[in-house]
């Protein structure tokens, strides 16, 4: 079974294309969705990729969570298929109420593109099922507001429900204070909603799908998430 | 002729002289209308028209093998492995003096612009740039805090735009000298590559076509801005002039190019033209006149983003984001259709005609009625110049010079040599996937998409060598842009030139422009890499300082299938190490006389072209054999600086001697040409050594990769640790943090 997974473009995206071609290259059915597109029948992922989604006006996200095709990813969330945003994606996805919490700007107030490492917190999700808790994964960032706010009430939450997906780390794997790249509360990189079908991250797991370019840790999240949707299917009887 | 309101003619305040006013009544057979000298001022300005520069630049070698599409095109193409690959480079100096962060932003639209209208998508940015010393260089002067603001709003300002339509920014050089504080250097490459080899011109053929703007409404921004801003010197009221600086939109300039390209891909349209300098009126004028035909634009249908505005401004605003195409009147409503799909505009202003003219109208009534070539067709001037009076030698340096671990330790923390990672981390450099090598190395490695060809690109140029000599300056940049691809393995294919200098009206400015062409032309010639394309900046000068003359060199190769790159420091302990090429007393222009000894003088090391070639062939042929673990050039700081950041890469040390008779300061700081750092495995060393022998390249061997220090007997024996903090932190301390 080959998953299908579409890749939203919303005018401005611009980790589309990178999206698309790395699910790709990991064995999956891809296509575009436009985001006046609210026809999601025959998809078993989407992914919010990287990018100014309609130029980032007003604010990071927020006029995305508006777009035609949100309305059609909320309910495709809520039906149990998974959503999978990165960067600007994780962005629209706070912004559209489907994760909790916010991302301000850095708190070095500069875009920074950089190399970091994200330690697994969670291993039983469809997104992290190849990894083990506490493993380190070198994934590149690249953004300017992806310092990851919640209260402390909604952080606790998060702990005791395990849905905190991964935190940066140094190389050992510890929360050393020159790990966290943005300021980020308890140093969050990526977050579960409550019925871990949706992943909100701020690293770029589609650029570390080649060792040419960016290395190949990122190829574990994507294999879990078309793994996940595989052997989901196969448990399934079809109608 | 019509008045201004302080009496002087309208002409002389849009910067044509007498006689072209003289001309334009010649070519008119009337007297130009407001809107009409509004158009000859902007097209017949020094930055639109190349008045000064083009019997110069008509010397420059412009053809090659490899060469698909030379000069004065949006930019020039090249064919890597059957792939046409279009690159091109411009300055946005002026605006981004007055307003950095805008300046810088619009810089970056307008090059990717000219990109696209050759109908390839942008796959990669390089920004070379220039500001006067931050506070704290050794040349640091009044000017410092306001260099570290600019230099912070430019590095922003590339950031956010470039950032934002989804470009790689690779590489470029961040540099500082004295010469540049009154006028900053901001140069934009930008590379694409054309799907399909499906090449668009500018050009707007077959009469009864439509001709569509796409994108940004028109303001009143940047009126003037080629004329006013671009073609004259600074002077206390630069303050005044920012309403000419344009305000990018780079959400606009993601949609404009996506649409752009999906026109392109469709077959929608025969003829391309982005507006930039000079806007609708250049681009229509340009258009028409290169496809023979003439043009009809109706004024009142371009969409205005405010009101009121006079025909000179409509036809002259530099607002952003804009591209005129040629689309056949049965395409229009599926072209118009596909922009609104993607959420761009796209507005029909007129048509193509067979008259040869531009003719504008508005209300009903024609408003401008010029014969299309002529506004192309500009005075072209072979400007007076003259050497300048020989420098005074300043003498020897007043301070005693420190040891020479000191100065490399100081060296490695200064301005112009420390790790610009401050710089490059603000760049998304890795969107696309194509970035095999990226910022901070010798040149970068792209991935074309979609393939396995590899291109290496890199910009470089050295205005202090120019400043001392500026024929062997001219010549030294290239060479270095050469070295630096071939360091990386790649075979240096073509150039695209940028060539910042002072106001050319001054005859040793003009001089030094001339020298500067002949140099860079020779060392074109000899190295084999034709100028594809250009720009050219005059007047970067504030009151009567003009700037270092800075050719910025963009250079293009190939990286042949299966040739891997080697690592930019040793990586391997034992590995041999040596120094390609020879290294002489030759402090004269560099970076340790000028960071540690305070003083900019003498002659620049001397510079032979074929054994530059020569050390280019070496390292290509070593590097595609496997021969190569660890290559770097030896540029600015010499043998020790390039010794340090080899060390620093992987955090191995070296125990060298050094081997030679020169003292210890030249022999580590002077910048003698065509040298590169190798590191090898000892059992190679032969193999290389006769290699090297067949080419006449001297190959010394310095000694290996040893422990975590660099160490070289009876000179200096510093941490690796030490260099690295040296390096990586010296420039955020710049910078204020």
């Amino acid at each position: 079974m080959t998953p299908n997974v579409g890749v939203v473009v919303f005018p401005g995206s611009n980790c589309d294309r990178d999206a698309h071609w790395s699910f790709g290259l990991m064995g999956a059915k891809v296509r575009y969705l436009w985001h006046l597109e609210t026809d999601l029948s025959e998809l078993d992922a989407v992914v919010l990729p990287g990018g100014f989604a309609y130029g980032d006006y007003l604010r990071v996200g927020a006029m995305a969570a508006y777009s035609p095709v949100m309305e059609a990813v909320k309910e495709f969330a809520a039906s149990g298929k998974f959503v999978l945003g990165v960067c600007n994606g994780f962005q629209v996805l706070c912004e559209a109420g489907l994760l909790p919490g916010a991302l301000r700007r850095n708190d070095t107030l500069r875009f920074r593109c950089m190399p970091v490492r994200v330690r697994v917190e969670t291993q039983d999700t469809a997104f992290t099922t190849g990894m083990w808790p506490g493993q380190v994964l070198a994934i590149p960032i690249a953004h300017f507001d992806g310092n990851y706010y919640c209260t402390q009430e909604c952080v606790e939450q998060l702990e005791a429900e395990r849905r905190v997906a991964f935190r940066y780390c140094d190389r050992e794997g510890e929360l050393t204070e020159e790990s966290n790249p943005n300021g980020s509360v308890g140093h969050i990189a990526g977050v579960f909603n409550e019925h871990r079908n949706v992943l909100g991250m701020m690293p770029h797991p589609e650029r570390a799908v080649d060792p040419v370019v960016g290395g190949t840790d990122g190829r574990l999240i994507l294999t879990s998430l078309l793994s996940s949707i595989a052997s989901a299917a196969s448990r399934v009887p079809s109608p | 002729m019509t008045q201004v309101s302080d009496g002087q003619p309208l002409h002389i305040s849009l910067g044509l002289t007498d006689q072209e006013y003289e001309r334009i009544q010649q070519i008119l057979g009337r007297e130009p209308n407001r809107a009409e000298l509004a158009m000859y001022s902007v097209m017949w300005s020094e930055h639109c028209s190349y008045k000064s520069s083009r019997i110069h630049l008509k010397n420059l070698p412009s053809e090659g093998p490899h060469v698909m599409v030379g000069p004065g095109e949006g930019a020039g193409v090249i064919d890597v492995d059957g792939v046409a690959v279009a690159f091109r480079i411009e300055s946005h100096n002026h605006p981004s003096f007055v307003e950095p962060v805008q300046g810088a932003s619009t810089g970056i639209g307008g090059v990717v612009r000219d990109v696209v209208s050759m109908g390839a998508r942008p796959i990669a940015l390089l920004d070379p740039l220039r500001f006067g010393p931050l506070p704290g260089d050794a040349e640091a002067d009044a000017s410092a805090e306001r260099n570290r603001w600019l230099t912070a709003g430019v590095v922003s300002g590339i950031s956010s735009y470039g950032n934002c339509i989804g470009v790689p920014t690779v590489g470029g050089e961040t540099k500082f000298e004295r010469s540049y504080s009154g006028n900053p250097l901001v140069n934009v490459m930008c590379v694409g590559v054309v799907p399909d080899g499906k090449i668009m011109l500018a050009r707007a053929p077959g009469p009864g076509n439509a001709v569509l703007l796409l994108g940004s409404t028109t303001g009143r921004d940047g009126i003037g801005g080629v004329s006013v801003l671009a073609s004259a010197s600074f002077d206390e009221s630069a303050e005044t002039k920012r309403p000419s600086v344009q305000v990018g939109d780079p959400f606009t300039e993601k949609l404009l190019i996506e649409g752009s390209l999906s026109l392109i891909d469709k077959g929608l349209i025969v003829g391309i033209q982005d507006l930039g300098g000079a806007g609708l009126c250049c681009a229509a004028s340009e258009s028409a006149a290169r496809a023979g035909t003439g043009m009809q634009v109706d004024l009142d249908k371009v969409p205005l983003r405010e009101t009121g505005m006079q025909p000179f401004e409509i036809l002259t605003s530099e607002s952003q984001e804009r591209m005129l195409v040629i689309v056949k009147p049965d395409l229009v409503k599926t072209a118009v259709e596909e922009c609104e799909r993607l959420g761009l505009r796209a507005t029909r202003i007129g048509e193509v005609t067979d008259t040869g003219r531009l003719v504008a109208t508005m209300g009903g009534e024609v408003v401008a009625d010029v014969p299309a070539e002529s506004l192309g067709d500009g005075p072209v001037y072979d400007r007076p110049y003259a050497a300048p009076a020989a420098r005074p030698d300043p003498g020897p340096p007043a301070g005693s010079a420190p040891s020479p671990q000191e100065a490399l330790l100081r060296l490695m923390g200064s301005a112009n040599i420390a790790s610009k990672r401050w710089v490059w981390e603000q760049y998304d450099y890795q969107v696309q996937l194509g970035t095999v090598v990226g910022p901070g190395r010798d040149a970068a490695v792209l991935r074309i998409p979609g393939t396995d060809a590899r291109v290496a690109v890199v910009a470089d140029g050295n205005g202090r060598y120019c400043e001392l000599d500026p024929n062997l300056g001219a010549r030294h940049s290239v060479a270095e842009a050469y070295r630096n691809l071939s360091t990386m393995g790649a075979e240096p294919v073509a150039v695209t030139n940028c060539l910042n200098f002072g106001n050319p009206e001054i005859p040793e400015v003009m001089w030094q422009f001339v020298e500067a062409v002949k140099g860079m032309g020779e060392a074109c010639r000899t190295l084999e890499t034709p100028i594809i394309g250009g720009n050219v900046s005059f007047y970067n000068q504030t009151m009567d300082e003009a700037i270092y003359p800075t050719p910025v060199i963009g250079m293009v190769g190939v990286v042949p299938a299966g040739v891997t790159s080697p690592a930019p420091g040793f990586v391997r302990e034992d590995d041999a190490v040596a120094v390609l090429g020879v290294t002489a007393q030759e402090l004269g222009g560099s970076e340790y006389e000028r960071t540690v000894l305070g003083r900019v003088a003498g002659t620049p090391p001397a510079l032979d072209l074929q054994a530059e070639s020569n050390v280019g062939w070496l390292m290509r042929e070593a590097i595609a054999r496997g021969l190569i673990s660890a290559a770097h050039d030896v540029s600015e700081g010499g043998l020790g600086v390039t010794l340090a950041e080899m060390c620093i890469h992987d955090g191995w040390g070296v125990e060298l001697t050094h081997g030679c008779e020169l003292d210890a300061p030249s022999w580590l700081f002077s910048e003698s040409a065509s040298r590169v750092v190798v590191g090898l495995a000892f059992q190679d060393m032969a193999e290389l050594r006769d290699l090297a022998q067949n080419l006449g390249v001297s190959v010394q061997e310095l000694g290996w990769v040893k422990g975590r220090s660099l160490f070289v007997q009876d000179v200096i024996n510093v941490k690796v640790g030490d260099l690295t903090e040296a390096h990586e932190t010296g420039f955020a301390r710049l910078m204020g943090q």
